[in-house]
């Protein structure tokens, strides 16, 4: 080690290896971080409140006996709390975020500014409707864009979340049916094996019967398949598709599909989880679909909040337009008004959830779908497809695609090159996160041995999906050479690989003052 | 256009290592007649951060926010002070713009904070568990309903008449479709207890709300005993959950399984939404639990660590035989909730929840002092029932030119049941002694 004349170090030390376990646990950057349970303290409180004047309750003795014993924090150490465990997360500010089917692309912060306006973010969804008619109009106004965007005739807003409107849209299906009088007749629901498992669960809530079509060859639905589950169509409700598919692809034979559906008597639900890689360029009403659920927080960018909320507005065909839930908006002489009451809406299935939905969700995505424009949804799609294929082009020399051709906005790889070697899917994984990236998403869709899902988006730039592909490439090399390293990646990470089936054999959701934390076995 | 980073370059390039014309090469599986052929019709192109600023700052103007002036609604959302930190804490990139922590080694920063939230939940509840969090209150409400359906294999739930009607309707859309009868009883005021003598063997559960949504508090424990005795599950409903820290709790009731709206700790009103469900039962009810759920672990070093477990329930695992088809929790606001509860502790919330007591308590002294008014909600914590003379909308309304928000007419929430005359009104900590004087004024005004 070279010095200065102040004894001051010039140089990195080349002494010792690996860097030894601190005294503090913390390092570098990375600081150690207890539960709140072990640094707070029922004594402290990071708020001043008024002292309570003392008046006696009116509770009629129906009072909390014991004491919650929850422990507080003062603002300090609750923000250093908060901030130290965030670095413990990836995030998509951070790096490319390439989870397949879940679209992680950047969220732009004007979009949080506006959602943060206290005419929005300050308002109560049982006020006076005369004073919410900023509100209102939002919803008006995104709803305008959604059924334009899709050219479908209606929409309902309230739903939750992607799931939230896919129950929207079966539910719409299941009131059409019995208003038909074939709702106790038609149960059965065609789903592809390759779809997302909210698909047959959404189903089977709503009293439905799961049919499974299989998948072809091509990675799309075996059409064959699907007629000869349509044989004897009379029990038949409907099908649940996903276009463009779990594996990346656009169903090519989607038209054909919506009239063998429509022949048989039943609806079209599309999953519209990926209308991101053809919002802009293709209508999903041009296809003749019946229900489809846009899920605001892929497409048009809402944060996932590392999960949730999202929000799911459902649009809906001409056929099942009068059996969308309440409240929905109206234009009166007196300004926009909610039906809130599913008395004022004899068809309407009913209601889902106590409100008007996602309204923090419905700003943001206005202010997102305004910033891009007709013209920005589609380079969007345009970006989002371009390096979906960039990266497939880059890496199938090393890694095994799962289908011939180009792919859509997701690139879907099978574990076909780790043949012959003990590495697998969630070894490939765990390297990137050594390598700084989040990893894709592993072993779905199901139809593809080891599935690797990688969904870059739109917003990334070529330089970033250079040096992510180099990244993947050269694990994948690693793999093929059997590098054992990769058995144990991640190395690098803030945690080391856990024990998911300890957690589930005994399962500790909670902490308790008589077991305060787990021990390793000896 | 300022989201997007790739040039015209380097799409050529990019086209080029591909092998591709154009993107149109791409898109060939789209059937001919739904290609189109540039950007879709009868909308505007992209604009600048500026001008969309501009139109919706336009739109949020046209809106009374709460913090405006005196404002008494609750009604299941509630108008509370959230700290500064909150938002701050939510705002944190590794916190926002992350996803379901699906790779628990890089996530463990979310992962401890739903483990610390469920630990919240249950001990605020007084449950043995608490899940991860659902979409909202009234959703939670409607799984807890199908759940007990599953846990006693019965295919009947009673609702008390004191349910927000908005959950109740959730409730019985979920309810239906799955095949389930719904028994609604009426709406009284003080009618949680009804529920004792209602309930039947064939019930699976009766679902009851205190403080429900006239702002009455119940001790349920008649009805989990009533319920008990017939093998019928007893799902305990809040929408406000400030009361926890003053009220008794559902686990202090023998509630089975206690669900809630969770916007009253750190979420803001906004609209309605997005909100944060609580859920929470007892242990051996576990596995039929909706939801996600964090469990704490080992590393493969032997330190601790938190992972997404008991997954064999949910969708992606189980598909059509799973315990519901939600597939998110309520992430951000989830992280909200907790990190505002850890800035109250016990100390602040009991404080907290005192002093939205006594504004309740004022405000109901002052509007019954009115002439003609009565107030009716006999046991209460921060929302009150009241009866005038006059019609409650009309009496609302001419309350407005007044400056004052006074509530929600019990006739929206309870179209035809005979509640014209009846107003529901809350009071928080954010609620003023100037407040409760202008709101009785301009009452005695209106009613005058």
């Amino acid at each position: 080690m070279t010095m200065n004349s102040t004894g001051r170090p010039t140089s990195i030390t080349s002494a010792g290896g690996g860097a030894a376990d601190t005294v503090s646990g913390s390092k570098g950057l990375l600081q150690a971080e207890g539960l709140l349970f072990e640094i707070g303290s029922t004594a402290k409180t990071g708020v001043d409140l008024p002292a309570p004047k003392g008046t006696k309750d009116r509770l009629g003795g129906v009072t909390r006996k014991a004491s919650s014993n929850l422990p507080g924090l003062s603002e300090p150490e609750a923000v250093r709390h908060y901030v130290r465990l965030s670095q413990k997360n990836y995030a998509i500010d951070l790096g490319v975020f390439p989870l397949g089917s879940c679209t992680m692309k950047h969220n732009p912060r004007l979009n949080e500014k506006v959602a943060r306006l206290p005419g929005f973010a300050d308002v109560h969804p049982m006020q006076p409707q005369a004073t919410v008619q900023g509100a209102l109009e939002v919803i008006e106004e995104l709803a305008h864009w959604l059924m334009t965007l899709t050219n479908m005739p209606a929409v309902a807003m309230s739903p939750k979340a992607g799931a939230h409107g896919e129950l929207c849209g079966m539910l719409a299906i299941r009131a059409a049916l019995r208003a038909r009088g074939e709702g106790e007749k038609r149960k059965r629901v065609l789903v592809p094996v390759s779809a997302h498992g909210t698909n047959p669960a959404t189903a089977a809530q709503c009293g439905f019967i799961i049919d499974e079509i299989n998948a072809a060859a091509d990675g799309r639905v075996d059409l064959e398949d699907l007629k000869s589950k349509l044989k004897d169509s009379s029990d038949i409700a409907g099908i649940m598709l996903t276009n463009p598919n779990t594996c990346g692809l656009f169903e090519r034979d989607i038209v054909k599909i919506a009239e063998l559906i429509h022949a048989a008597g039943g609806y079209f639900y599309c999953d519209g989880a990926n209308f991101n890689a053809i919002v802009g360029r293709v209508r999903p009403g041009d296809l003749g679909i019946d229900a489809m659920h846009i899920n605001l927080h892929k497409t048009f960018s809402t944060p996932h909040g590392g999960g949730g909320p999202g929000s799911g507005p459902t649009v809906l065909s001409k056929a099942l337009a009068p059996y969308a839930p309440v409240p929905f908006i109206v234009k009166t002489a007196d300004g926009l008004r909610f039906v809130e009451h599913h008395s004022d809406a004899p068809d309407s299935f009913g209601r889902m959830c106590a409100f008007h939905g996602q309204m923090g969700m419905f700003t943001r995505a206005l202010a997102y779908i305004l910033s891009h424009g007709a013209d920005g949804l589609r380079q969007v799609a345009e970006d989002a497809v371009l390096n979906a294929n960039y990266i497939l082009a880059r890496l199938k020399g090393v890694m095994s695609p799962a289908f011939e051709g180009y792919c859509m906005h997701e690139a879907l790889f099978s574990d076909a090159f780790l043949k012959g070697t003990d590495i697998e899917t969630i070894d490939i994984a765990k390297g990137l996160i050594d390598e700084g990236y989040h990893p894709m998403t592993m072993y779905f869709p199901l139809v593809v041995h080891g599935a690797m899902l990688i969904e870059p988006t739109e917003t990334e730039s070529r330089a970033e999906l250079d040096r992510f592909c180099d990244a993947l490439a050269s694990i994948a090399r690693r793999a093929t050479q059997k590098d054992p390293s990769l058995k144990t990646a991640p190395h690098l990470a803030p945690a080391k690989r856990l024990d998911e089936t300890r957690a589930a054999r005994s399962p500790r959701l909670k902490w308790t003052p008589e077991a305060p934390t787990l021990k390793a076995a000896e | 256009m300022r989201y997007l980073p790739l040039t015209a370059d380097d799409r050529t390039a990019m086209l080029k290592t591909i092998g591709a014309k154009s993107v149109d090469d791409f898109y060939g599986d789209v059937p001919a007649s739904a290609r189109l052929k540039g950007p879709v019709a009868g909308l505007p192109n992209h604009q600048g951060e500026l001008a969309v600023e501009r139109h919706m700052s336009k739109l949020a103007a046209k809106n009374r926010p709460a913090s405006d002036g005196r404002f008494f609604v609750g009604s299941g959302a509630y108008k509370h002070h959230i700290p500064a930190s909150v938002d701050h804490i939510i705002q944190r990139s590794e916190f926002l713009t992350t996803y379901t922590p699906y790779q628990p080694e890089i996530a463990q920063g979310t992962l401890q904070t739903m483990f610390e939230f469920q630990t919240q939940v249950a001990a605020l509840t007084g449950m043995e568990v608490a899940n991860a969090s659902m979409y909202d209150g009234s959703t939670a409400c409607a799984e807890a309903a199908v759940m007990a359906c599953r846990v006693t294999k019965r295919n009947t739930v009673i609702l008390s008449g004191g349910l927000h009607p908005h959950y109740a309707d959730t409730t019985r859309t979920l309810c239906e479709a799955a095949g389930i009868k719904v028994v609604q009883l009426a709406p009284v005021l003080d009618g949680e207890l009804d529920l004792a003598k209602a309930v039947t063997e064939e019930a699976a559960c009766v679902i009851g709300q205190s403080p429900n949504v006239f702002g009455t508090v119940t001790d349920l424990t008649p009805v989990a005993d009533a319920a008990h005795a017939k093998g019928t599950l007893l799902v305990s409903v809040f929408t406000e959950v400030v009361s926890l820290g003053l009220v008794k709790p559902p686990g202090e009731m023998g509630a089975d399984i206690a669900v809630g709206e969770g916007q009253s700790i750190g979420v803001p009103l906004g609209f309605g939404g997005p909100y944060v469900g609580l859920f929470t039962c007892r242990s051996k009810f576990l596995r039929q639990m909706p939801g996600r759920l964090c469990g704490e672990t080992l590393d493969a070093d032997g330190k601790r660590g938190f992972v997404l477990t008991l997954s064999t329930r949910e969708q992606h695992i189980r598909r059509d035989k799973a315990t519901s088809n939600i597939c998110t929790n309520s992430g951000l606001c989830m992280l909200a909730f907790t990190a505002h509860m850890t800035l109250l502790g016990d100390k602040g919330l009991t404080q907290l929840a005192r002093l939205n007591h006594e504004a309740a308590c004022d405000l109901a002294d002052a509007l019954g002092a009115v002439k003609g008014v009565k107030v009716l909600t006999p046991r209460f914590f921060n929302e009150i029932a009241f009866e005038t003379p006059k019609p409650a909308d009309a009496v609302l309304a001419a309350l407005e030119k007044h400056d004052v928000i006074g509530g929600v007419r019990a006739s929206r929430l309870f179209p035809g049941a005979g509640l014209d005359n009846v107003v529901v009104a809350a009071a928080t900590e954010c609620t003023t002694q100037d407040d409760i004087n202008s709101y009785a004024a301009a009452l005695a005004e209106v009613l005058k």
